[in-house]
């Protein structure tokens, strides 16, 4: 008989190898649709290394995929530590996106040294007021943020789609949806020479340490933390429970928007409405992965990035469809998960037995 | 197996169950048999691994070591599957939780027939149900409108409810955990007389509890649990309360003793308030809270004491009335009660008290977080945080592994220490204390009581609500009665008894039974 039963004590050495085993069991676990597609299982996964670490301009590659991650990430892990559920980085992306080329195609024009941090600002603000509309509806009306994020991904976008093909269209842009291109003022600066990896990295990373600081160390942070440990408590504590929310929602609103920002003035040099590929979305098994911490979710992302990076070098190599990186990502949040099960709850295979003298009493 | 016992079959029997959660032992080799007709009473504190007992009786938990014996219709004993409360009732054995498992939206006789008749079945044969629940009620004396919906009955016909049920279920062990904590004395009363009756019928019963006066006055036999270990199994006709107190601890423990009070002026009024919906409505509430005295506000739980508490913890606000504090009107948000000098122990201390994720330290402060003792320029003071913990521990005798422990590993009474704590050593001017006691053992207890009573001589308004009349009898200065949002004018307790707090908890004035 099996029988679950919730741990006692989680070591923290468990909590730390359960999700990188469970990154390697779904690497392990794509070596299914890998034979399915009829691919050399052992070449699909050197190509796939080869493809993230190879060379220097595959970690390029690695790293430029890894900086809307870490920021996507860095939302829904703030949000979900205060047990905000932000399922719509991907629509704060999107408004961060088209606030910064409002402010940065050319309706403003200033050196870079002030063009740079009022972009990332507009972005951030655009990203962390539209968190703030579910945000409210939640503390004000109970309505369940899950369902209204999710939603509004869908309104954004099509917001954005109409955007691009109405006012903000560019008049050169051959007829494409696309908006009109940042101004090189308003460029994030590449960080090597011929290299894609760019100045949003060093954001991420920057965002990534001060939201770490942020949660452990501040007042903020803990009242964050009490907050998503166990609400009536922090209420009952006289912690500010609705402006607590907010502050969370407008820090994980603006860091989704910030990936907008970074992917538009430092990769893509102007909007599309397909300019993220549900960087949004894997957001979320960025911030699982890496168990909510600021800092884990720099070496989730990472691996994250590794798997799309890999997957799509390794899928042009091998002639497979680059659909296995999206399969090996949602694997590695399906492991996750499961794997949360067994470092919360463990297992036991139990077979009855029976003392002797009920054994005798039998008989 | 002794030859005495030998001699007749026991209804259940449990053998040398020992149960281990981690490093925790909960039951340590407990064995106990139940006989046909009989009473057992498990007496412990606590955390002395009386719940984790029924649980495996009844297949919630499964047993480390050891089995659970039933007897079967031929009269012999047959070991119960462990692990499917399935078996536990098919065997007969019918459990009547603390907290009531009844869908609130049914009809008493939907919810008795409610996972006990076959779901697929294409009609409830109700009629014949119907018969059978007559003639249960007719032979045990629980009566209960069958056809009322359950959110109408009051607690202690919704426990009558749950013993229909195990009854309907032709349970032959009717285990009952903590059956009279959310019921009057009277109501408790009657209880027992059921369960006599139900006895004398042929059923074994056996109830938790902690209180040893009912355990004295209701059982056959009394089993002691302490620290999961069985430390005594006797006649309850050789016992006494000092005995089973001493069994029930493993040592004596100081009662805390209360000086005569000396009461300053009102501290904190309450002017006409009315808050709150429903049965825990306050309708026009008016009394006063005076400083240097222990007001104990005594009722059936569900009578308004809960809105009081979120009043007076900042978390609700009067529609109509005012509550002033030394004159001026109470903050309306947690924060600034905390501020105006109110410590709130809450009912719920898992619930309301701690976050259990976070570390003693955290929950020690959190009241106090923004305070400029804790918080500098919104970054924490760690050393400052350590420093306080440290003190609070070894000053209320905390016992965790460390400020960096998490609250929630801690045991109930030492929870309610890290509460104390924070609350009390901020000098508050009005102190609430909603279910002070509750659930801890005697030590906790007395502590509580002590640290509450040092708060009235440093000249705070204390104002305990307690469902525990033995408590308030013991602590308070005076003592009121809520009764459907009411508050009865209070009274010194040297005028009161439990019978008379009893009548005027069931909503009797006090008056009228003083003239019968």
């Amino acid at each position: 008989m099996i029988r679950i039963e919730p741990r006692q004590n989680v070591s923290h050495l468990y909590a730390f190898f359960v999700p990188v085993l469970a990154a390697v069991a779904a690497l392990g676990l794509a070596a299914i649709p890998l034979y399915a597609a009829g691919a050399d299982i052992s070449s699909a996964y050197v190509s796939m290394w080869k493809g993230a670490f190879g060379s220097a301009f595959a970690v390029s590659e690695l790293l430029t995929r890894a900086t809307p991650l870490i920021l996507t990430g860095l939302a829904a892990a703030v949000a979900f530590k205060a047990k905000l559920w932000n399922i719509g980085a991907e629509g704060q992306l999107y408004v961060g996106a088209l606030a910064a080329v409002a402010i940065g195609s050319g309706a403003i024009n200033a050196p870079p040294a002030i063009m740079i941090p009022l972009v990332m600002l507009s972005g951030m603000l655009a990203g962390g007021l539209l968190m703030l509309v579910p945000t409210l509806m939640k503390t004000k009306l109970g309505a369940d943020e899950v369902v209204t994020t999710l939603l509004l991904n869908f309104i954004i976008l099509l917001f954005v789609q109409m955007m691009l093909e109405g006012p903000m269209k560019d008049p050169m842009g051959m007829g494409w949806p696309q908006s009109e291109p940042m101004s090189p003022e308003a460029t994030l600066p590449k960080l090597f020479a011929r290299m894609r990896v760019h100045w949003g990295l060093i954001i991420a990373l920057g965002a990534a340490l001060l939201l770490y600081i942020i949660m452990t160390r501040s007042v903020w942070g803990f009242e964050m933390r009490a907050l998503g440990e166990n609400v009536s408590a922090a209420r009952h504590a006289g912690i500010p429970v609705t402006a607590t929310y907010i502050k969370v929602g407008l820090i994980s609103g603006a860091m989704a928007g910030l990936a907008g920002v970074s992917e538009v003035a430092g990769l893509k040099g102007y909007l599309t409405s397909d300019i993220s590929p549900g960087f949004g979305y894997s957001g979320i098994v960025v911030a699982m992965l890496a168990g909510l911490s600021p800092i884990g979710v720099i070496v989730a992302a990472v691996f994250i990035a590794a798997v799309f990076v890999g997957a799509d070098s390794m899928s042009r190599a091998m002639s497979v469809s680059n659909y296995i990186a999206d399969l090996v990502v949602a694997l590695s949040l399906l492991c996750v998960l499961i794997s949360s099960v067994f470092v919360r709850y463990k297992i036991r295979f139990i077979t009855p037995r029976l003392p002797k003298a009920a054994r005798e009493k039998e008989i | 197996m002794t030859q005495q016992e030998g001699e007749r079959t026991p209804l259940l029997s449990l053998q040398a169950i020992t149960k281990r959660f981690g490093p925790l032992i909960a039951n340590s080799d407990i064995s106990l048999d139940l006989y046909s007709g009989e009473i057992i009473a498990l007496l412990g504190e606590n955390g002395a691994g009386k719940t984790t007992l029924m649980n495996i009786l009844f297949g919630h938990y499964v047993a480390d070591e050891g089995g659970i014996w039933v007897q079967s219709s031929e009269g012999t004993l047959e070991a119960l599957e462990p692990g499917t409360p399935h078996a536990a009732l098919a065997s007969g054995i019918g459990m009547v939780h603390q907290h009531f498992t009844l869908a609130e939206n049914l009809s008493a006789l939907d919810n008795i027939l409610l996972g006990t008749e076959p779901l697929l079945k294409p009609r409830w044969s109700r009629k014949a149900a119907r018969t059978k629940l007559q003639a249960l009620m007719a032979k045990s004396g629980l009566e209960v409108d069958l056809n009322q919906q359950v959110s109408k009955l009051a607690v202690g016909e919704r426990q009558r409810v749950e013993i229909l049920k195990a009854l309907y279920r032709d349970a032959r062990i009717l285990v009952l955990d903590e059956p009279t904590a959310v019921l009057t004395p009277q109501e408790s009363e009657g209880l027992f007389k059921t369960l006599e009756l139900l006895a004398a019928n042929g059923l074994g019963i056996i109830f938790i509890s902690h209180k040893m006066a009912e355990v004295l006055s209701a059982s056959d036999r009394v089993l002691v649990l302490r620290h999961g270990e069985l430390v005594a199994d006797l006649e309850t006709s050789i016992c006494d309360r000092n005995l089973l107190a001493d069994l029930m601890v493993g040592h004596s423990v100081d009662v805390p003793t209360r000086d005569a009070a000396t009461p300053g002026p009102a501290t904190l009024m309450f002017r006409g308030v009315s808050a709150g919906t429903g049965r825990e409505a306050l309708s026009n509430v008016d009394f006063s809270l005076r400083s240097g005295e222990i007001l104990g506000l005594a009722g059936v739980s569900g009578n308004g004491q809960g809105t009081l508490s979120k009043l007076l913890s900042g978390l609700e606000q009067p529609t109509s009335g005012a509550v002033e504090l030394h004159g001026t009107p109470l903050s309306r948000n947690a924060a600034g009660v905390i501020k105006q000098g109110v410590a709130r122990i809450p009912e719920d201390r898992h619930h309301d008290g701690i976050v259990g994720a976070m570390s003693v330290a955290d929950n020690l402060v959190i009241e106090e977080i923004r305070s400029p003792a804790y918080s500098r320029f919104g970054m924490l003071r760690f050393g400052e945080i350590k420093k306080r913990a440290v003190e609070a521990i070894q000053a209320y005798d905390i016992r965790c592994p460390g400020p960096s422990a998490r609250a929630r590993l801690l045991s109930g009474g030492n929870i309610q220490k890290i509460v104390l704590a924070r609350t009390l050593d901020q000098e508050p001017q009005v102190v609430l204390a909603a279910q002070p006691s509750r659930g801890l053992d005697v030590g906790a207890t007395a502590e509580v009581h002590r640290r509450l009573i040092a708060a009235r001589d440093r000249g705070a308004a204390v104002l305990v609500i307690s469902e525990d009349l033995d408590e308030l009898l013991r602590i308070c200065d005076s003592i009121a009665v809520i009764h459907r949002g009411q508050i009865s004018a209070p009274a010194p307790t040297e005028t009161l008894d439990k019978q008379r707090l009893g009548l005027m908890m069931a909503g009797h004035p006090a008056n009228k039974e003083l003239a019968g």
